[in-house]
This record gives structure tokens, C-alpha cells and sequence, in this order.
């Protein structure tokens, strides 16, 4: 696997609580899956994705955990078009 | 700090020793009692009156924002209001603010008090857009900045508009903890504060409310200048009770006795907040009733010992309205309006149809914000991911939205119907939870006497409706 140098910028993850840690008022479907924590940071020394790794945060904490992504983006956008919106308030409303 | 026991127990253990060095609140100072406690007081020893509020905004960007008149959607609501109705309907133009919602009023106070007060940094535990206004008002006052938030499900899928909300605290410099579904928010932001040592801007601290109170007085100011009296009724929406709590002190501040305070939420009945399935079927992530309704019936159920933001005391109705109402109300706000804002700040605005068409045509009702837009919180990218999950969207009649499962667009602005709820039920639903905390036998005539001031009643009204029964 490719190694990714020190100070890129990259995404950790870590495992905040195991199911059997977590809180004891939960409901059925959360009780079961772990409680997950994902943060940004630069890379402190070299490694491989999923290797357990120290960023520096972009306030220079350092934080531990599971290497994830490189470069992480912004995948969020505006969607597939939803044409139920396109006849509010337009001429074609009247059509 | 790492020879500390980090389990769930032992830092929710620690809870209060952790929130007084991170607040410099000593909150046994006020507490009466396990459901009293002095609140003025609380809120007078912030150390900030009005003015003081005015000015510490002013020098980061906040406040002074524009009041509207909504002309075309005015006249669209009277076009099918009974003759004689049809209120002026004004729009408090929140988005202005420096982050781009009301927020930055609740952020300022706490990141002025951070700094003044030497803490390094301060954190804020919350999905909403409040991160982005503590981001944008600790880059301001030289602070550093961490933000954690609840944003994704088991499977790491993150609903848009929350992760909107991490990018733009990003965006102003914070270190955003994207965490997956679940209570155990709070003990993260425990742990980090004891971690960190930095300054708690919760949202319910009395510098969050104080912050608000601002925006009351301008809407008592701005109305008074252009229409040479009160507004007849304000609109705002309600979540943790922040919002309806500061501004309706504000607008009492100002002299506003008579105004009419309107509470609104969407209505998500039905769906767990803490359910890792249900949280991506939900378009809206705040402002809704699985906030809004176990705020106002239990305050206290926060990440301080007392709630400054106590919603039932300033409430005289509260409306609910659906997802779908309110995604047609902000694209029908942009094409008649020519102003783009985002749906969550626009749940207010649709109440106001209902509100309005009832009003006389004289009078005049303040929705009291809008907030930013953008990818992940349009209106488009929220209901193309709630297809993307499902939930069947169409236009129709909004009686059938069903959260969860369907979002029914409304087909003309006079099916949009907001629905009053029984407040009465409501505080009668706010004093069994007293009751649970501390049993009414116990109850001091202060007690009786705080709850009814909590309640906006009587303490005749406690004993008639409650304690007799």
C-alpha cells in the first residue's frame, strides 16, 4: 500500500465507546453499533491508510486513531433535481 | 490530565466539577431547590446589560440586521385570507449576520466572556449552525476553536445539512469532531473540555440567552420606526428554547407587552433522536419537536445544571408545521421574494401564513430570522437525500406528511395550515416532570412560585390544575 507522507492533511478515525460502554438509555438500534468519532488533521509521521497514527488538528491538538482518508473532501451538494420544486411560485405553477 | 478514568461513568461523574471550571458558573449559587432556582439573578450576574450586549456585537459583526417587509408573500397569504385579514408579514433578516444565522447573537457573549476571561480556547457541543457562529466569533476574538457534533450514522453516512454545518466551523478555522448517533455527544464534550481546559459556550448558559436578548430590542426598535408601533405577534422558532427565550426577553425589555409570542416547530412526531435509523430520515436537524417539545415540558435536560432558556415562561402559542410546508415556503420565499435562506430558518416564516391569514390586514407579524443557504441544507439537496433514503416525496395535501415516511409539498400557499397546540398540556406535561425530579409534596411555596413563573401562570393556577388533582 502506498505510504502517505508526514504532514499531509488526512482523517482519523477512532472508536469513542464499544456497544457495551455506551450510554444505558439507548434505543434498540443504536445499543448496538459503536460510538464512532472521525476528526481532520496533519499527518505526524509517514503511514498507511489504516494504520493507527498522531495528527496535529488544525488548532494543533494531536489526536490518535485509525488513518482513514487523504485529503478528505466536501461530498455534499445540492442533490439530484427534485422537479416538484421547479412549479412553486413560477409561471409554469399555472400549467 | 492522562492518569484520569475516561470510561462514560467516570467523566459523567465529574460533570459538575467540569462545567464550573469550564463556565466560571458556580450554579449552587442559585438553585433553590432540585426544580427552583433564582433566574434573574442568574442572568443578572453575567455582568452584561443591553447596551453592553449592543456593543460587544458590534465589534464582531452581529446585530443591526435588515427588517423586511415581505410585500408579494403578504399579498399572496391575502389573496385567500377572509376580507379584512391578511397581517404585513416582516422578515428579521438573520442571515446577515457574520456565519450567517441568529447563532452569532448566541455565540458573542460567551466567546467575549472566553476571552475576557484568559481561557485559550472554547468549545461547543452542537449540529446546528450554532458551531459556525462560535468558529466564526473565536477566530474574531483570537481564540482556538473546537466544535463537536453529532453528524453521521453507524454506516458513516452524514445527513447534508449537518455536514454543511462541519465545513463551514471548518471553514473558520475550528477542529470539528464528527461523531455518529447518540446522547453520548455530551460526554465527549465533557471530555474534551477536561482535555483542553477551554470555555464552555454551551447554548443554554445565560451569555447564550443575554447574546439574544438583542434581537428582541431591534425588532421592538425596527417595527416601532417603520410602522409606528408594536409588532401584534413574533414568530419564532423553537428547538432547545434559546431562541424564543432571549428574544421574547428582549422584546419585554424593550416595552413590548402586548406582542404576541409564537412558538413554531416541525413536527417529527414518531422518530427517535437518538435512534441510529431514524436520524437520516429526517430532513430537518433542528427547530423540530423532538427538540421543541421536550424542552419546553423539561428545560433542564441540558449540558448545564440550569437552563437559562426556559421557553413555557415568554410561550403564549405554539404551532407546528410539516417538512413539507416549510420546503415549499422557502422555495416560494426565494421566487416571490427574491431572497434565498435556508429551510430551517424558514419555519417561522410558514406559521406566519397561518398566523397571518387569521391577523387583521393592520396588523403586523415578525418572523424573527432566516439562516444561510447552500449545498446540504437547500431545500433541493434535502429532499433529493430524503429520496435517496426512502421517504416518499410529492405534492399534495400536507394533512398527509408523515415523518419518516413521507414529505407532501403543498400544492398552493392556502393548504399550508400550521397546527396550535394545547399549551395548557404542555406545562401540565412541564410540572409531572417537576414532580418526577422532586415530588410535589415537597414543594415550597418558592417552589410553587418559580414553576408558575415557568409555566407564564399563576401560582393559583399550579394548585387549581395540578396539585388539587
Amino acid at each position: 500500500m502506498a505510504i502517505i507522507p508526514k504532514g499531509t492533511w488526512v482523517e482519523i478515525e477512532q472508536v469513542v465507546l464499544q456497544p457495551s460502554e455506551r450510554s444505558a438509555s439507548l434505543p434498540e438500534d443504536t445499543r448496538h453499533v459503536p460510538y464512532i468519532l472521525r476528526v481532520s488533521g496533519f499527518l505526524l509521521q509517514e503511514a498507511e491508510l489504516e494504520q493507527q497514527v498522531r495528527i496535529k488538528t488544525i488548532i494543533g491538538r494531536e489526536l490518535e486513531g485509525t488513518l482513514k482518508k487523504i485529503n478528505p473532501q466536501y461530498t455534499h451538494n445540492f442533490g439530484q433535481l427534485v422537479p416538484e420544486l421547479l412549479t412553486i411560485g413560477t409561471e409554469a405553477e399555472n400549467d | 490530565m492522562t492518569d484520569r478514568d475516561i470510561s462514560y461513568a467516570a467523566v459523567m461523574a465529574r460533570k459538575n466539577e467540569i462545567m464550573k471550571s469550564s463556565m466560571g458558573i458556580d450554579y449552587n449559587e442559585y438553585i433553590w431547590s432540585p426544580v427552583a432556582f433564582d433566574y434573574e439573578h442568574l442572568m443578572n450576574d453575567t455582568g452584561y446589560d443591553i447596551d453592553e450586549v449592543f456593543r460587544i456585537q458590534r465589534e464582531t459583526k452581529v446585530g443591526n440586521t435588515p427588517l423586511y417587509e415581505l410585500k408579494n408573500f403578504t399579498e399572496a397569504v391575502r389573496s385567500f385570507s377572509p376580507p379584512g385579514k391578511g397581517a404585513t408579514i416582516l422578515v428579521k433578516d438573520e442571515a446577515a449576520n457574520a456565519s450567517g444565522s441568529f447563532k452569532a447573537r448566541r455565540a458573542s457573549i460567551s466567546a467575549y466572556e472566553a476571552a475576557r476571561k484568559g481561557y485559550a480556547g472554547i468549545i461547543a457541543a452542537t449540529s446546528g449552525n450554532y458551531g459556525a457562529a462560535v468558529a466564526s466569533q473565536a477566530a474574531q476574538r483570537k481564540l482556538k476553536c473546537i466544535i463537536v457534533q453529532e453528524v453521521f450514522d453507524s454506516h458513516l453516512v452524514g445527513q447534508p445539512e449537518i455536514v454543511e454545518k462541519g465545513r463551514s466551523c471548518e471553514a473558520y478555522g475550528a477542529e470539528v469532531l464528527r461523531l455518529s448517533v447518540g446522547p453520548e455527544l455530551f460526554y465527549m464534550l465533557l471530555r474534551t473540555l477536561e482535555e483542553t481546559g477551554f470555555f464552555n459556550a454551551s447554548l443554554y448558559t445565560p451569555f447564550g440567552i443575554r447574546g439574544v436578548e438583542s434581537l428582541g430590542v431591534e425588532i421592538a426598535q425596527q417595527t416601532r420606526q417603520k410602522y409606528g408601533k408594536d409588532p401584534d405577534a413574533v414568530i419564532i422558532t423553537h428547538a432547545g428554547g434559546g431562541n424564543l427565550t432571549g428574544t421574547a426577553r428582549g422584546l419585554r425589555y424593550a416595552g413590548c407587552t402586548h406582542t404576541r409570542i409564537v412558538a413554531c416547530s416541525v413536527d417529527l412526531h414518531g422518530l427517535h433522536m437518538a435512534s441510529d435509523h431514524d436520524f437520516n430520515r429526517k430532513s430537518f436537524t433542528t427547530g423540530h419537536t423532538g427538540f421543541g417539545v421536550p424542552f419546553a415540558t423539561w428545560p433542564d435536560r441540558v449540558d448545564v445544571p440550569r437552563n437559562a432558556a426556559r421557553s413555557l415562561r415568554y410561550m403564549d402559542e405554539y404551532q407546528l408545521v410539516s417538512q413539507g410546508e416549510v420546503f415549499y415556503i422557502t422555495e416560494l420565499l426565494t421566487k416571490l421574494e427574491g431572497l434565498e435562506r435556508g429551510p430551517a430558518g424558514n419555519i417561522s416564516l410558514t406559521a406566519a401564513v397561518t398566523l397571518a391569514r387569521e391577523m387583521d390586514k393592520d396588523q403586523v407579524v415578525v418572523v424573527q430570522e432566516t439562516e444561510y443557504t447552500g449545498a446540504g441544507k437547500h431545500q433541493n439537496s434535502q429532499l433529493a437525500f430524503a429520496r435517496e433514503n426512502g421517504i416518499l416525496v410529492y405534492r399534495g395535501d400536507p394533512e398527509e406528511n408523515v415523518p419518516g415516511k413521507t414529505i407532501v409539498i403543498p400544492e398552493k400557499l392556502e393548504q399550508v395550515r400550521g397546527k396550535v397546540q394545547d399549551i395548557d398540556r404542555l406545562r401540565l406535561e412541564y410540572l409531572n416532570n417537576a414532580a418526577r425530579v422532586y415530588p410535589r409534596e415537597n414543594w415550597s411555596a418558592q417552589d410553587v412560585a418559580f414553576l408558575a413563573a415557568d409555566v407564564n401562570r399563576d401560582s393559583q393556577w399550579i394548585e387549581d390544575r395540578f396539585l388539587k388533582r
